[in-house]
C-alpha cells in the first residue's frame, strides 16, 4: 500500500553531482579569464572572487544578515497574509466579490515599479524591503492556497453537512488540511521570489544589504566584491529553496497520510478538544 | 439512540424546469428499503433530498419523517467512496463528526465501534495503509458513531469485490439493526439479499416490487435470493428497454 512515490536520490550522490557541475563551471570560467586576458574589473577570475569573499567576509556577513532578515521577515509575513486572505476568500462570498477582482487587478501592476514609492514612504531602512518582499510573495501564496481550499472534494463537504458541522470546523479540519499541497507549492514559489523582492528593494535605495553592497562595489569597479556578494546571495537563495522545499514535501506527505519510513505508527493521541 | 422514524418522499422533482422523476416513496421505520435502478435515474438525488443536501433542483411535494418531526440531525450518510480523511487515522476519522460539531468525541465508544467492524488492530492506521474493504469498514464505524436513527447508504459496497461485498452486507445489516435504512444500489442481488422493501426506479418512474421471501440478510446463494435477483433483474432490464 505504501508507495515509494518520487523518492529523491540519496543526498550524498546528489551533493556529488552538484559539486561536479560547480567545479566544471568554475574551471571554464577560470579558463575564459586566462585565455582572453579580460581585465578583472570586467570579469574577475573565480580565484579572485574567492579571495574577495575571504577578505571581505565581515562586510559580506554584515550585509548578508540584513538581506537574510528582510527575506525571512517578508516570507513569514507574506505567507501569513496570503494564507489569511485565502481563508477569508474561502469563507466569505462577500470577500470573494470585493477582494478577488482587486487581487487579480493588482497583479497587472508590476510590483517592482512600486519599489521607489515604498522607499519614498518607508525610507532607506529594512521596512521598505520587507514590504516589497511581502508584496511579491503575497499573491502566489494567496492564490495557490485559495485554489486548494476551493477544490475540496464536494462529497467530503456533503458528509460534513450531514454531520451538522460548523463552517469554521469544516475549514480547519477538512478544507485547510486538504489544501496543504497547494499551500506548499505557493511556499515553493515564495522561496524563489522572496530574495528577488528584497534585493530589488535594496537596489532602489538602501543603506545596507547584499543588493546595496553589489551596487556599491559595482560603482567602485570592485567587480570581485560584487561577484562575491552575488555568490553569497545565490547560496542563500538555494539554501532557502531547499529549506522550504523540505517543508513543502512534509506538508504534502502529511496531507496524503504518509508516515516517514522507519517511524513506528502514531500512538493513540490524547484528546485535543479538552 | 432515538426510535427510528419512517421516511416519506412523494412528489415530482424538477431540475432547471424539466421534470426528472416523480415518486411516491415510503421507507418503513427500522427496516431496510432498497432503491434499485440503473445509473442516472435520480436514485442518489432521492438520497440527497432525504439527507437535506443541495440537489440543484426542486421537489414539489412532501418530504419528511413519519413522526412529523424534522429529519435534520437524525440522518447519517455513507457513500460509495469511503470519504475518509487521508491525514487522519481510523480512530480520528471515526470521531470526525463530533470534532466538526465542536463536541468532545467519546473515545471509548469509538473504540467499541471500531472493534465491532473488526478494525481494532488497525485503529491507529491512516486510510492509505488500509485495503478497500477495511476503508469501508472504517466508514461504517464512522456512520455508527453518529448514532442517528436513519442511515442513508449510496452504493457503499459497489466498488468492492464480490466476497468483500457479501461480508460488508452482512456486517452492515447486523450493526444497523433497528435503524431505518435506505440503500441505493444498482445491484439486483444486493437488493434481493437486504431489502425488506424494494423500490424499482427507472426512467419510466418508480414502483414497488414484491419483497423476497425470508428475513434479511438472505443467504447469497439461497434459491429464494437468486430467484428474487432474477425477477428484479428482469424488471430492471425490461423497464429500461420499455
Amino acid at each position: 500500500m505504501i508507495g515509494g512515490g518520487d523518492a529523491p536520490p540519496p543526498i550524498r550522490r546528489r551533493a556529488l553531482d552538484v559539486a561536479a557541475t560547480v567545479a566544471v563551471i568554475l574551471a571554464v570560467w577560470q579558463g575564459v579569464v586566462w585565455a582572453t586576458g579580460v581585465p578583472p574589473f570586467i570579469l574577475p577570475s573565480p580565484a579572485r572572487v574567492g579571495q574577495a569573499m575571504v577578505e571581505s567576509r565581515g562586510l559580506l556577513l554584515e550585509h548578508g544578515l540584513i538581506t537574510l532578515f528582510e527575506v525571512l521577515a517578508g516570507l513569514v509575513l507574506g505567507a501569513a497574509l496570503g494564507a489569511a486572505t485565502a481563508v477569508q476568500l474561502a469563507l466569505s462570498p462577500t470577500a470573494r466579490r470585493i477582494l478577488l477582482p482587486v487581487l487579480v487587478f493588482s497583479q497587472a501592476v508590476p510590483v517592482f515599479a512600486l519599489a521607489p514609492v515604498l522607499t519614498l514612504w518607508l525610507g532607506y531602512g529594512i521596512g521598505s524591503k520587507i514590504v516589497m518582499t511581502v508584496l511579491i510573495i503575497y499573491f502566489p501564496v494567496a492564490s495557490a492556497f485559495y485554489d486548494g481550499l476551493r477544490r475540496t472534494d464536494p462529497a467530503l463537504l456533503d458528509l460534513a453537512a450531514v454531520m451538522g458541522a460548523r463552517p469554521l470546523a469544516v475549514l480547519l479540519r477538512i478544507r485547510a488540511p486538504a489544501a496543504l499541497p497547494e499551500f506548499a507549492s505557493g511556499l515553493r514559489l515564495a522561496a524563489v521570489y522572496a530574495p528577488i523582492g528584497a534585493v530589488i528593494g535594496e537596489w532602489v535605495g538602501a543603506s545596507g544589504g547584499l543588493g546595496y553592497l553589489m551596487l556599491l562595489a559595482n560603482g567602485r569597479a570592485k567587480t570581485d566584491l560584487m561577484f562575491a556578494a552575488l555568490f553569497v546571495l545565490a547560496l542563500g537563495a538555494v539554501a532557502l529553496y531547499a529549506l522550504l522545499g523540505g517543508l513543502a514535501r512534509r506538508l504534502e506527505r502529511r496531507a496524503r497520510g504518509e508516515r516517514r519510513a522507519g517511524l513506528p505508527p502514531r500512538r493513540p493521541r490524547a484528546r485535543r478538544d479538552g | 439512540m432515538a426510535p427510528a422514524p419512517g421516511l416519506i418522499l412523494e412528489g415530482a422533482f424538477a431540475f432547471g424546469g424539466r421534470r426528472l422523476f416523480s415518486l411516491d416513496f415510503e421507507a418503513p421505520a427500522g427496516r431496510w428499503t432498497c432503491l434499485l435502478g440503473p445509473s442516472g435515474v435520480g436514485k442518489s438525488t432521492v438520497l440527497r433530498l432525504l439527507a437535506g443536501l443541495e440537489t440543484g433542483g426542486r421537489l414539489e411535494g412532501r418530504l419528511g419523517a413519519s413522526d412529523g418531526r424534522p429529519l435534520a440531525g437524525r440522518v447519517a450518510w455513507m457513500a460509495q467512496s469511503d470519504l475518509l480523511l487521508p491525514w487522519l487515522d481510523v480512530r480520528e476519522n471515526v470521531t470526525l463528526g463530533a470534532r466538526l460539531r465542536g463536541e468532545r468525541p467519546d473515545g471509548a465508544r469509538a473504540e467499541r465501534l471500531i472493534g465491532e467492524v473488526g478494525l481494532e488492530e488497525h485503529a491507529g492506521k491512516t486510510p492509505r495503509e488500509l485495503s478497500g474493504g477495511m476503508r469501508q469498514r472504517a466508514a461504517l464505524a464512522r456512520l455508527l458513531m453518529e448514532d442517528r436513527p436513519v442511515a442513508l447508504l449510496d452504493e457503499p459496497f459497489a466498488a468492492l469485490d464480490l466476497r468483500l461485498r457479501l461480508e460488508m452486507q452482512d456486517l452492515a445489516h447486523r450493526v444497523l439493526a433497528g435503524r431505518t435504512v435506505v440503500l441505493v444500489t444498482h445491484d439486483a442481488h444486493e437488493a434481493a439479499r437486504l431489502g425488506d422493501r424494494v423500490l424499482l426506479m427507472t426512467e419510466a418512474g418508480a414502483r414497488e416490487l414484491p419483497p423476497p421471501e425470508g428475513a434479511a440478510p438472505r443467504a447469497a446463494d439461497a434459491p429464494e435470493t437468486l430467484r428474487a435477483q432474477a425477477e428484479l433483474t428482469r424488471a430492471l432490464v425490461g423497464e429500461a428497454a420499455a
